[in-house]
C-alpha cells in the first residue's frame, strides 16, 4: 500500500506493506537508523520519534498508521538544544539509547516548556538507559528547560 | 595545555546526538541474506529429529541449517559447545536450526516452521543440584573434549572446574579464633541487557577473505578463534567492529559470529547477517553467572579476622564458555580487601540446564563481594562490632599477601583505609545508621567494601599507532571497541598530554578493522586505559623522537637540545630557534626543492610484565598488574508495612589512581552504582521447574529507570599505580561491586532479618522477615 509521509519536513510517497512497523520503514526504506530497535516491544525507547510533536514508539506504531502524520526522527532535528545539552552534560556513554532519549525530551520541552520534576519523571520513564544512573540525562533536562525560561 | 584531568567530551559526541553513530546492524545492503534462529522449548531434550521440509517451501528461503552443518564444538576454556545443538539441547533458548532468507520477514517465518522432535530429559536447575548424586550429568563426554588447560574437569560429573586456593595454615587461624560466624548466599543467573542487542554479518569473498562484521568486545578473539575452529589462516579473517551499544562483558563471549559464518558458507560466502531479538538476546545469548556461596570466618573477639573458608558454587550454565574463568577471578580476589593470614577456598563451576555464563561487569567480583561482605557484617552482628570498624581493623595494607600470596604494595594496591574513612564521613555513618522516619517508615544504611584485580591472559597486550597529519594533527588508531567507556577521548587524551598539545587536535579512528588496527587483547577488564595507553605513549615517543631528529637538520641543533611543546620544535635554551611541527611531520622541503623525511608514522605496544597463571592446588601465581579498592555505602527507606523501599542515596569512594577525565570517571562509576543497584533490587532469571525462562523480555526483566534511582554521591581518592598512564587504576567496572552487598547490608538493618540472597525483591525481604525458608531450586 501506499502512503505518505511528511517525514523530517519533506514529503514522501512511500510503498509499504501492511504489517511493517515505521520504525522499519524509518530504518530500511529510508536509512534513518538513529531509530534503534532495542526491543520491539514497547519497553525501552530506543526507537522513539515525534509524531505531529509527541513522542511514539516507532515499533509500536504501523507505518500504514503514520500515513499524512509528521513524523521526525534524531536526524531531522537539525540543531535542538537537547543534543548540545547531551553532549555538555556527558548524558550518553554507548549512545545507542540517546536517539531516543533526546526525541521524547525534545518534545517534552515543547510541550511542557516549564515542567516540573514531577512531569519530567513521568515522561522519562519510558525510555531505558542502561549505561549512566540517569543523573546527567536530568541535568540535561534541566539545562534545556532552564535555558528555555531564561529565554523567554 | 593540559590535557590530562579535563573532562574532554566524547570523540564521537555528535555523531550519538545526531544518529548518524552507526553499530553493527544499522547498515543495510540490498543484497544481504537475513538469518532468524530457532531455539529450543526445553532446557534439556534429547534431539529426536529434525524436520525442515515445510520450512524450506517458504518463498525466499535460501537455507536451513541444523547441528549437522558442522561437528566442530568451540569454547574458550573448554570445548564442550556445538555451534547448533546437535543430539541434544542443554538449556531454554539453545540454538536448534537457523533459517536463512532473502528477506527477515521470510527467515522468520522458516524458522517458526522447523519441527524439532524432543525427549525430555530431567533437568539441573541449580548449581546445589548439579552437585546431588542422582543428579542428571549434562555432558557424558566432558573427559574427551579438548581443553585449554586452564579449567580442571570432573569427568562423570557437572563439575566442568575446580580451583582451590590455600595460604597460610588454616588449621592454625581458626585455634587462633575465638568467635566464628558462616554465612550463605545465592543468586539466579541474570542479563547484561545492553541496550543494543547482538548482531553480526559475515561473507566469505571469491578470493577466500572471510569478513564479520560483529558487534563485539572482542574482534580480536573473534579472529583467533574463527582461525582455531574452522582451520582458515588468520591473515583470511577480517573482523569489523564499529561503535558498540553496551557490552558490561555480554560481548566478549563469541557465539553468533561462528553461525553466521557457516550460514554464509552454505549459500556460496553471500554475506548474511542476523540481529537478536530481545528475547533472543536474553534467552539464547550467554548470561550472567548465578552464585550459591558459603563463607566462615574465624576472628579474634577484638575484631582482626584469622581465618576464612569460602565455598563458591558457580552457576556456569549448560556450557562452560568463560565461567570457570569468572569463577577463578573470584578465587583470586576471594578475602575481599581485607588482610586475612590463613585463607581456603574451594570453588566449583557446574553445568547447569541455564543458559551459559560469559563475563559480566566485574569479572567475578560484585560475586565474591557480596559472599565475603554478607560474611563481614555476620561476624560484626556475632562480635558486637561496628561493621565500619570491623571492615578498617582488618583493611589490607602495603605488605600483607593477596590471597595468590602476592606481596602487596602502595602502586599495586590502592588506599582501603583512606577509603574508608572518606566514605563514613561522606555516609554519616556516625550519626546513625537505622532511624525511624514515621509509624511506619525506616531508613537504614549499609556499607560495603571492595577490591578487584584483573584476571587476564598472561600475555595480553595491546598496540596503538599514530599518524599525522599535513596540518600537523594527529590521527590515533587502538584495538579498543568503543563500548561507551570513553576510553578513545581518553586514549587521545593520554597522547595529547605527552605530544604537549591540545586533545582537540587528535582524531580517533572509532572502529576496529583487525587487518589495519593494532591488536588490542579484548576490551574488557576495565584495562584499555592501560595496556592501550602504555601503547600509546610509546608510540608518541617514537614519533617525538622522530620529529626532534628532523627538527634537528633543520634547525642545525642536536636533537637533545630540542623540545616539543604546542606543535612546535624550539631549541630548548633558544626559543626564537623553532620549527611548527606541520612543517615537518610530512618531511621537510628546503627552499631549493630537495626534501628529506616522509610522514611521522609513531607505533607502540605494551604487554603485562611478570604474569604467571595461577597454580590450581595452591592458587598461587601473579593474575593481574594491580588491586583497584573502593567503599561503597547504600541509604534506602523502608515502608515495613510491605517492605516495599526506595533507594535513597547510593555513595562510592574510589580510588582512581589518577582521575584522567573527570567527567568520564564520574559517569563511569555511577553507571555501574547503577546497574550493581539495579541487579540487586530487581534482576534476576525466572526459571520454572523444568528450566524454562519466564521472563526473557525488558517488560518482565525489569531494569532501573529514570525515576528509581537514588541520589548518587562519587568520590574518588588518588594513590598512583607506577605502571599506569599517569597513575591511573582501572575504573570502568568497580562502581558496581560493592553495591549488592550495600544493598543487602541496608535492607537487614531496615528488616532487622540477615537478608542473603538477590534480587531483593520486597517479597524476598517480606518472606525473610516472616520466617520463610528461602526458596531455592
Amino acid at each position: 500500500m501506499r502512503i505518505e509521509l511528511l517525514l523530517n519536513g519533506e514529503k514522501h510517497l512511500v510503498e509499504v506493506q501492511p504489517p511493517e512497523l515505521l520504525l522499519d520503514v524509518l530504518r530500511e526504506t529510508f536509512g534513518l537508523t538513529g531509530a534503534k530497535p532495542g526491543c520491539r516491544n514497547g519497553d525501552c525507547g530506543t526507537c522513539t520519534v515525534t509524531v505531529n510533536g509527541w513522542p511514539m514508539k516507532s515499533c509500536l506504531m504501523l507505518a500504514a498508521e503514520a500515513s499524512g502524520q509528521a513524523v521526525v526522527t534524531v536526524e531531522g532535528l537539525g540543531d535542538a538544544d537537547i543534543q548540545q545539552a547531551f553532549v555538555d552534560k556527558f548524558a550518553f556513554q554507548c549512545g545507542y539509547c540517546t536517539p531516543g532519549f533526546i526525541m521524547n525530551i525534545h518534545a517534552l520541552s515543547s510541550k511542557h516548556p516549564q515542567a516540573d520534576e514531577a512531569t519530567i519523571r513521568d515522561w522519562l520513564q519510558s525510555n531505558i538507559c542502561r549505561c549512566t544512573g540517569y543523573e546527567e540525562i536530568r541535568q540535561a533536562v534541566v539545562s534545556v528547560l532552564e535555558g528555555k525560561v531564561k529565554g523567554m | 595545555m593540559k590535557a590530562i584531568g579535563r573532562s574532554v567530551p566524547k570523540k564521537e559526541s555528535f555523531d550519538k546526538v545526531t544518529g548518524v553513530a552507526m553499530y553493527t546492524a544499522d547498515k543495510v545492503e540490498a543484497r544481504m541474506l537475513h538469518a532468524r534462529l530457532a531455539l529450543s522449548p526445553y532446557a534439556h531434550a534429547r534431539i529426536l529429529s529434525v524436520d525442515t521440509s515445510e520450512a524450506k517451501q517458504v518463498q525466499g528461503v535460501k537455507t536451513i541449517l541444523t547441528g549437522d552443518v558442522s561437528d566442530v564444538l568451540i569454547g574458550e576454556e573448554i570445548r564442550d559447545r556445538p555451534i547448533i545443538a546437535r543430539e541434544k539441547v542443554r538449556y531454554y533458548g539453545e540454538v536448534v536450526a537457523v533459517a536463512v532468507a532473502d528477506t527477515e520477514a521470510a527467515a522468520k517465518r522458516a524458522a517458526e516452521l522447523i519441527r524439532v522432535e524432543y525427549e525430555p530429559l530431567p533437568v539441573v536447575n541449580s548449581p546445589v543440584d548439579a552437585l546431588r548424586q542422582d543428579a542428571p550429568i549434562l555432558h557424558d563426554k566432558l573427559g574427551e573434549y579438548e581443553n585449554e588447560g586452564r579449567a580442571v574437569p570432573v569427568p562423570g560429573t557437572n563439575i566442568a572446574s575446580v580451583n582451590r586456593l590455600r595460604k597460610g595454615d588454616i588449621d592454625k587461624g581458626w585455634k587462633e579464633s575465638e568467635m566464628i560466624a558462616e554465612n550463605t548466599v545465592w543468586f539466579m543467573p541474570s542479563d547484561h541487557a545492553a541496550m543494543e542487542t547482538r548482531s553480526a554479518t559475515a561473507e566469505i569473498r571469491p578470493d577466500g577473505y572471510v569478513v564479520i562484521d560483529t558487534s563485539s568486545q572482542v574482534p580480536f578473539t573473534v579472529k583467533k578463534y574463527m582461525a582455531n575452529y574452522f582451520g582458515i589462516g588468520s591473515g583470511w579473517i577480517v573482523v569489523q567492529t564499529p561503535l558498540v551499544g553496551g557490552a558490561f562483558g555480554g560481548k566478549s563471549a563469541i557465539f553468533l559470529e561462528p553461525i553466521v559464518y557457516l550460514a554464509s558458507k552454505a549459500v556460496g560466502g553471500r554475506k548474511v547477517k542476523i540481529v537478536l531479538t530481545r528475547e533472543e538476546d536474553m534467552a539464547s545469548a550467554p548470561v550472567r553467572i548465578g552464585l550459591h556461596a558459603t563463607v566462615k570466618l574465624g576472628s579474634t573477639l577484638d575484631g582482626y579476622i584469622k581465618a576464612a573458608h569460602i565455598t563458591y558454587r558457580f552457576d556456569g550454565g549448560a556450557y562452560n564458555d568463560k565461567s570457570s574463568d569468572v569463577a577463578k577471578a573470584a578465587v583470586i580476589d576471594c578475602s575481599g580487601p581485607y588482610g586475612i593470614p590463613n585463607l581456603a577456598c574451594d570453588c566449583f563451576t557446574l553445568y547447569t540446564n541455564h543458559g551459559f555464563a560469559a563475563a559480566f561487569r566485574g569479572y567475578g567480583h560484585s560475586e565474591l563481594t557480596f559472599a565475603m561482605e554478607r560474611a563481614i557484617d555476620a561476624l560484626a552482628d556475632k562480635l558486637g562490632m561496628d561493621p565500619w570498624e570491623l571492615r578498617f581493623r582488618n583493611a589490607a595494607v602495603p605488605g600483607d599477601t593477596a590471597p595468590t600470596r602476592d606481596l602487596l604494595t602502595p602502586s599495586n594496591l590502592g588506599d582501603i583505609k583512606t577509603c574508608l574513612n572518606r566514605l563514613k564521613i561522606l555516609s554519616e555513618w556516625e550519626g546513625w545508621q537505622v532511624r525511624q522516619i514515621d509509624a511506619y517508615r525506616i531508613r537504614a544504611k549499609g556499607i560495603s567494601c571492595f577490591w578487584k584485580n584483573s584476571s587476564m591472559d598472561t600475555d595480553a597486550s595491546s598496540g596503538a599507532i599514530i599518524l599525522f597529519n599535513p596540518d600537523g594533527s594527529i590521527n590515533l588508531e587502538t584495538g579498543v571497541v568503543e563500548i561507551g567507556t570513553g576510553t578513545k577521548t581518553v586514549l587521545a587524551q593520554i597522547l595529547a598530554e605527552r605530544m604537549r598539545m591540545s586533545p582537540e587536535r587528535i582524531h580517533v579512528k572509532l572502529t576496529v578493522d583487525t587487518r589495519t588496527t593494532p591488536e588490542h587483547w579484548k576490551t574488557v577488564a576495565s584495562r584499555g586505559t592501560l595496556l592501550a595507553g602504555r601503547a600509546v605513549l610509546k608510540a608518541a615517543d617514537d614519533a617525538i623522537r622522530q620529529l626532534l631528529d628532523i627538527a634537528a637538520c633543520v634547525l642545525r641543533a642536536d636533537p637533545e637540545d630540542l623540545v616539543l611543546e604546542n606543535e612546535k620544535v624550539f631549541v630548548r635554551a633558544d626559543p626564537s630557534v623553532n620549527i611548527e611541527v606541520r612543517e615537518i611531520c610530512y618531511g621537510y622541503v628546503y627552499p631549493n626543492g630537495n626534501a628529506i623525511g616522509g610522514q611521522i608514522i609513531g607505533r607502540g605496544h605494551y604487554i603485562q610484565r611478570r604474569m604467571n597463571p595461577l597454580n590450581p592446588v595452591t592458587g598461587e601465581g601473579t593474575p593481574g598488574p594491580e588491586w583497584n579498592v573502593g567503599a561503597q555505602a547504600v541509604e534506602i527507606e523502608m515502608d515495613t508495612r510491605d517492605c516495599s523501599y526506595r533507594l535513597m542515596k547510593a555513595i562510592s569512594v574510589n580510588d582512581a589512581g589518577k582521575v584522567l577525565n573527570p567527567e568520564g570517571a564520574r559517569g563511569q562509576v555511577m553507571g555501574a552504582m547503577a546497574m550493581g543497584l539495579s541487579f540487586a533490587n530487581r534482576e534476576g532469571f525466572d526459571y520454572n521447574e523444568q528450566g524454562m525462562v519466564l521472563n526473557p523480555t525488558l517488560r518482565d526483566f525489569s531494569v532501573l529507570r529514570y525515576d528509581e534511582n537514588p541520589s548518587y554521591i562519587v568520590e574518588f581518592i588518588e594513590t598512583p599505580c607506577l605502571d599506569a598512564p599517569y597513575g591511573a587504576r582501572a575504573l570502568g567496572e568497580h562502581g558496581m561491586i560493592g553495591m549488592p552487598a550495600a544493598l543487602a547490608d541496608a535492607l537487614s538493618r531496615a528488616a532487622g532479618v540477615r537478608l542473603n540472597q538477590l534480587p531483593l525483591y520486597p517479597e524476598t525481604v517480606w518472606r525473610a522477615r516472616m520466617g520463610y525458608s528461602h526458596v531455592f531450586l
